[in-house]
């Protein structure tokens, strides 16, 4: 079943996109934490992305992604009308959300956009959402107005200090979670190293840490384990055990390991996409 | 075909021509050839037609076989594909995948002289005569009245047992639609058995489109319990649903360095290259992982696919490593010849102990425990049992681990209504009805992992249930 792209806004310019599209099954039956795994074209690769946010009403889902290899790049040079080949989901096990205080979510890089999914669930769920934000500068930062739409506050983070605090997201995150006894639940999503930190952070607070990986997935569905991860000395899979898992548990080094194991290939086959469409041009 | 009565019956059982060894492992295409016409007349009289024929007993789909067969040595191949397709959806497939030594010619009378007739290459020459002309849904014309069209059956899962489903109720005149979680119908048959076996375009795609033009809906990218629930199917005016997801989950050892890069399950490295066309990288975008000394851990067919396709992709070496020997290998007789005639290496009485891997968490190599032979277990079979203190190291950059599978969670964590067993699979009558009303199962989600034709076997028996429970007559 292809799935129409129904709306393209370029985030940041050849890098990171959002689109919405045309799949009313999944928008129906897809809660916060799921994802989808998409294939581009009929040569393409299945892979998994994060649902950003749905439209229950319409129809659709969101998704944000960065360019990050060749089925990435394809997808971006698609635009509103266009199909991708096939989009299946919702996967995975949905967040966790219950009315419990306050819960802060972190994001990073696009990792905000899958963020932005599981703070307006706990929103909805009654809970006082802290979104914590970061990135390099400010015209990179993702889902910031979104987020102030409904969250009561948004902590922002970047490198060069265009934008909220000067330095990283962990420094705001401390601060926050100084002498603040409410905060029942930390959410982290964004890069590998990131989380990681986050965790750390969070450690000496007694608070819990969720995490949202992003391993490498063939299937989605639990039949091939690409995507195992060691929790707490366990092998789990995050495509049917996860995608969140207790950060605390997390064994982040592996899975850093594991995201590389194709890194050659992966770039064969963006080279040489990347030759064929700058002869093209 | 009028000259059929004049070629002689064969002396004995006629080879299946292949692609030479050392010629294969640089292709893609398939190993076996297949008969020529006068081979297969030749063969198809060395049938003596029993009286009461145990070879259909052995045949989980019920095929008339001295019948079809008669049909062949009388040089009709479309009576004789009319007689397969009456209760065989997919004889391609089957011809060249079923374990016919075990089943059909296994009963076989001539067995005794250790010479059954070759039951699955008749069926697949049959077949591929008719995939040939493009023509296999030409025979499984509705043969029945239709029945109202309101009256549908939903299938979750698109291998071999629901498009069996499928097949049956389709020439029946019932609408079916068949619910895929991939991209691409056909189950195990398209992300698990290679191309060199099966090929996809030329045989599983054509049998699916016959069951196309016999009015069966495919929908793919729809998991069964994430995009559609078994309720759901209920709600939407389906009739009854049969349950075929297949076992999924695949089995580790659980031994230290596991997780290493270039330790995968079969699954993995199958689905890569199978579905994802991984073998055709970089013009399709799915990698394959490629390794220069290949372990296969495991001794079943799936074990002996990932062997070979490992050959196929430019291994310097490929060993299997198992912790029995030779003789208690579960994989069919004919697969383990080819992968040692194409130059795979049989490692026995082994188990991996540890995975080791380089600083960057790659596969470098894995210690070996020794083992030995001890008293036959529960199945019959010798178990292998540690030699104390006793290993060996081999060098490997890629794992391979075919143990098997478990029940795959997905659709039965969102349906608490399914009884299971006490190994997770889906627990079913005699009739193959689950603990809810109206919802059947089979294939490997009840059995845990078989074969392509006991969950075509299963599907049968659902399906003539479902007929019969929606009111459909029966022939």
């Amino acid at each position: 079943m292809p799935s129409k792209i129904l709306h393209k806004k370029e985030l940041i310019p050849g890098r990171t996109s959002l689109m919405v599209l045309d799949a009313p099954e999944i928008a129906a039956a897809a809660k916060p934490g799921n994802f989808v795994m998409l294939r581009v074209d009929e040569k393409g690769e299945r892979f998994p992305l994060t649902i950003a946010d749905t439209d229950k009403k319409n129809g659709t889902i969101s998704i944000v992604f960065l360019v990050m290899g060749k089925s990435t790049a394809v997808l971006n040079s698609m635009k509103a009308g266009d199909s991708i080949a096939d989009l299946c989901g919702p996967l995975g096990r949905a967040t966790h959300i219950e009315k419990v205080g306050t819960v802060v979510c972190v994001g990073g890089g696009t990792g905000i956009a899958a963020m932005h999914h599981i703070a307006k669930g706990h929103h909805e769920a009654g809970n006082h959402v802290v979104a914590v934000i970061g990135a390099r500068s400010a015209d990179l930062l993702l889902f910031r107005e979104e987020l102030q739409s409904f969250c009561p506050e948004v902590l922002i983070a970047t490198d060069d200090g265009s934008v909220g605090e000067k330095g990283l997201v962990t420094e705001v995150l401390a601060k926050r979670l100084t002498g603040d006894k409410n905060v029942k639940e930390v959410v982290a999503i964004g890069p590998v190293p990131m989380m990681n930190a986050v965790v750390k952070t969070v450690d000496p607070f007694g608070i819990k840490t969720t995490v949202s990986l992003n391993s490498m997935m063939v299937d989605g569905i639990g039949m091939c384990g690409a995507c195992r991860v060691s929790v707490g000395g366990k092998t789990r899979f995050t495509c049917v055990d996860g995608p969140e898992f207790d950060g605390s548990q997390v064994d982040f080094a592996e899975l850093t390991q594991r995201l590389a194991s194709l890194k050659a290939q992966e770039k064969t086959s963006y080279d040489q996409y990347t030759c064929r469409c700058q002869s093209h041009e | 075909m009028s000259n059929a009565t004049n070629i002689s019956p064969a002396k004995s059982r006629v080879e299946m021509r292949c692609q030479d060894a050392a010629e294969r492992i640089t292709n893609f295409k398939e190993v076996a050839l297949g008969y020529s016409l006068e081979e297969a007349v030749s063969e198809a009289k060395r049938c003596i037609q029993c009286k009461k024929p145990r070879c259909v007993g052995g045949c989980p789909v019920e095929v008339p076989i001295p019948q079809f067969i008669a049909a062949i040595a009388e040089g009709n191949l479309d009576e004789a594909f009319r007689i397969i397709k009456s209760t065989n959806s997919l004889p391609a497939i089957c011809g060249r995948v079923c374990p016919q030594e075990h089943q059909c010619e296994g009963q076989c009378v001539l067995n005794a002289k250790q010479n059954p007739v070759a039951i699955g290459r008749l069926e697949r020459f049959v077949a591929d005569h008719f995939i040939a002309l493009d023509a296999c849904g030409q025979m499984g014309e509705i043969t029945c009245r239709l029945t109202d069209p309101n009256v549908k059956v939903a299938c979750i899962g698109g291998g071999p047992s629901s498009i069996t489903v499928a097949g049956y109720l389709a020439a029946r005149g019932v609408k079916v639609t068949v619910f895929e979680a991939l991209h691409e119908m056909g189950g195990v048959l398209v992300y698990g058995i290679p191309e060199f076996r099966l090929p996809k375009q030329g045989v599983v795609h054509k049998e699916l489109n016959a069951l196309t033009e016999l009015g069966v809906e495919f929908k793919t990218n729809c998991v069964g319990g994430k995009t559609i629930r078994i309720s759901d199917l209920f709600e939407q005016g389906y009739k009854a649903v049969f349950v075929g997801v297949g076992a999924g989950l695949p089995k580790f050892f659980g031994v230290p360095g596991e997780n290493f890069n270039g330790v995968l399950s079969a699954n993995e490295y199958l689905t890569r290259i199978n579905l994802g066309r991984g073998y055709d990288f970089p013009n399709y975008d799915t990698p394959a992982y490629r390794g220069r000394n290949v372990t296969v851990f495991g001794a079943g067919n799936v074990a002996m696919d990932a062997a070979r396709w490992a050959l196929r992709l430019g291994a310097e070496s490929v060993r299997i490593v198992y912790r029995r020997t030779k003789a208690e290998m579960p994989a069919r007789k004919e697969e383990l010849e080819h992968a040692e005639e194409e130059g795979v290496i049989l490692t026995e009485l082994v188990a991996p102990m540890e995975f080791h891997g380089d600083d960057k968490g790659n596969l470098k190599g894995v210690t070996l425990q020794v083992m030995e032979l001890g008293e036959p277990d529960a199945s019959g079979r010798r178990s292998p049992k540690p030699v104390e203190g006793k290993t060996t190291y081999l060098d490997t950059d890629l794992a391979v681990i075919a143990l098997g599978t478990k029940a795959n969670r997905v659709l039965l964590e969102e349906t608490p209504e399914l009884k299971l067993n006490k190994y997770g699979y889906i627990e079913v009558n005699e009739e193959n009805e689950t603990a809810i009303p109206n919802v059947f199962a089979g294939g490997d989600i009840v059995t845990g992992a078989a074969t392509v034709i006991l969950a075509m076997g299963a599907g049968r028996t659902a399906a003539k249930v479902i007929a019969k429970r929606i009111g459909v007559i029966e022939d």
